[in-house]
């Protein structure tokens, strides 16, 4: 329901979510790789996310919403346009603003706790010591606090990478395609779990994915993006109340009317 | 059969069939294994044995610590920075095949008969090996370990010492034990043309001074078991953990 986009206006009356302002504004943005040969990646696009928002982007593999994310976050700069994120620009990545790769992130020399760890140097002894235990419990990882990597399962690796992000209390999260690599009961728990973290601390979410399930079962707003180079095909309101029930008409409304919307049918 | 006892059963059945060689082959001035049990309880109790494997022991300590302390931090600079490796490449590709061997009489030339000359030959034959690993090592670090780190507010120094290092460590190790190798047969090879004491110098020195090739073989045999413990030392290091290793 609530997703009142400042454009949006569609009466807020009744959601669950205070009203909410603009985190994340994207201005004519633009991306070519310079070649030999150049590849044009992003067609200009526009989009506005509200604080505490989440949205995905969904779009085919390689049509460059991967790229849009490593802008936004601030890895790449973009040819043209702008971002800005609480009016100021994004020049560089930022530790308010947490990307979460799949598990290949986190970093294998270092022990669960040690990754959690990694972006709390400023902290005193005890308070690390209280925020390393609180996100482990949180993603479900006692008892592993002293394992290495290689010897955690994939989902467990891409929970030691929430964790490590979280841990820093970002306000902003980017996830990209975070839960591609699991297995499909890995992911429905995950994706739960994101959803309960979400709804705890409310961060505002982009999450990219190829998956249109995926989008509609965890979005405020699916955007929907062409193949390469991308533009934004179409922005869906999911207004389904969570908890979501995954065989409600609506539900499947929105499902197949994303399905028919980037040319897929849904019969097999 | 446990694994050990397999290989040790191995190394009995070698020394058997080296016995066996030697007297089957008559009257011969290769020793046999006793021969060469009693020429090293010689050398141990002269004195001789302590000494020479120090002696050798210090030359490589030395040339090799001086390798990795410049080949290390050269090579990561290298391979982090694409220009450096397009740079340096060529020269380093060019000297590698060059024996290091082949320098023993520019180092005479430059450091004179001793130490000196020894240790740095020891220094050529392994900093390549180390440089052009870590080389390696850095070039192979994942993008996305970085672009974690950036984002959780590193950058430069905090960058290398965090997430460069401890990245390549996995494989600087496997250069640093290959290094240790050739470091350990050159400083032999040096040993004998270059200085008087240390167990190349032993070699060289038994069969000039009367064909004791009981004595020779005793060095030899000295030289295998000090580079399988210089070996396996580092191997150690190789399975631990936090260096990469694999605990299974």
């Amino acid at each position: 329901m609530s997703k009142s986009n400042r454009d949006g206006g569609d009466g807020a009356a009744g959601t669950e979510r205070p009203e909410r302002s603009t985190k994340l504004e994207v201005r004519a943005l633009e991306m070519t790789f310079p070649g030999p040969p150049p590849v044009r990646v992003l067609e200009p696009l526009d989009l506005d996310v509200a604080g505490g928002e989440l949205v995905c982007l969904l779009g085919p593999s390689g049509c460059g919403k991967s790229t849009f994310l490593q802008i936004v976050a601030g890895f790449i700069r973009p040819s043209a346009g702008r971002v800005t994120i609480d009016g100021a620009e994004v020049t560089k990545p930022d530790r308010k603003r947490i990307f979460v790769f799949q598990e290949r992130g986190v970093f294998p020399w270092l022990t669960v706790e040690e990754n959690i760890a990694f972006g709390l140097g400023d902290l005193a002894r005890e308070e690390r010591v209280r925020v390393i235990a609180r996100y482990v419990e949180l993603v479900g990882l006692r008892g592993f606090e002293r394992a290495y990597p290689q010897e955690l399962s994939g989902g467990m690796k891409q929970r030691v990478e929430v964790a490590r992000a979280l841990a820093v209390d970002p306000d902003m999260l980017f996830l990209d395609e975070p839960f591609g690599a699991l297995d499909s009961m890995t992911r429905l728990t995950m994706r739960s779990e994101l959803l309960r973290i979400w709804q705890a601390a409310k961060q505002t979410i982009l999450f990219v994915t190829h998956d249109v399930d995926e989008s509609v079962q965890l979005a405020d707003r699916v955007v929907v993006m062409s193949a390469r180079p991308a533009r934004i095909q179409r922005i869906v309101d999911i207004d389904i109340p969570r908890p979501r029930d995954l065989s409600s008409r609506r539900y499947l409304e929105l499902r197949d009317g994303i399905l028919e919307e980037i040319g897929l049918a849904h019969t097999i | 059969m446990p694994l050990w006892l397999v290989s040790a059963v191995a190394v009995l059945l070698a020394i058997i069939g080296w016995d066996l060689a030697v007297r089957s082959a008559g009257r011969t001035v290769i020793p046999g294994p006793i021969a060469v049990a009693q020429a090293l309880g010689e050398l141990a109790e002269s004195g001789l044995l302590v000494r020479y494997t120090i002696a050798s022991l210090f030359r490589v300590t030395w040339g090799f610590l001086l390798a990795v302390a410049l080949g290390i931090p050269l090579g990561l600079l290298l391979g982090w920075f694409r220009r450096g490796e397009r740079t340096a490449g060529p020269v380093l590709q060019f000297l590698r095949p060059i024996s290091p061997l082949a320098w023993i009489p520019l180092a005479i030339l430059w450091f004179g008969v001793g130490d000196l000359s020894a240790v740095f030959l020891i220094f050529v034959a392994s900093f390549l090996p180390i440089t052009v690993s870590a080389m390696q090592a850095a070039r192979n670090v994942h993008h996305v370990h970085v672009d974690a780190a950036r984002n959780f507010g590193l950058s430069g120094v905090a960058i290398v010492r965090r997430v460069l290092f401890p990245a390549a460590l996995p494989q600087l190790i496997v250069g640093i034990r290959l290094a240790l190798g050739v470091a350990w047969i050159v400083v032999v090879a040096a040993e004998m043309i270059a200085v008087n004491s240390g167990l190349g110098f032993l070699i060289v020195d038994a069969r000039n001074a009367g064909d004791r090739y009981d004595l020779v073989v005793a060095g030899m045999v000295t030289i295998g078991v000090i580079g399988l413990v210089l070996d396996n030392a580092i191997r150690g290091l190789e399975r631990a953990p936090a260096f990469g290793g694999r605990r299974t």
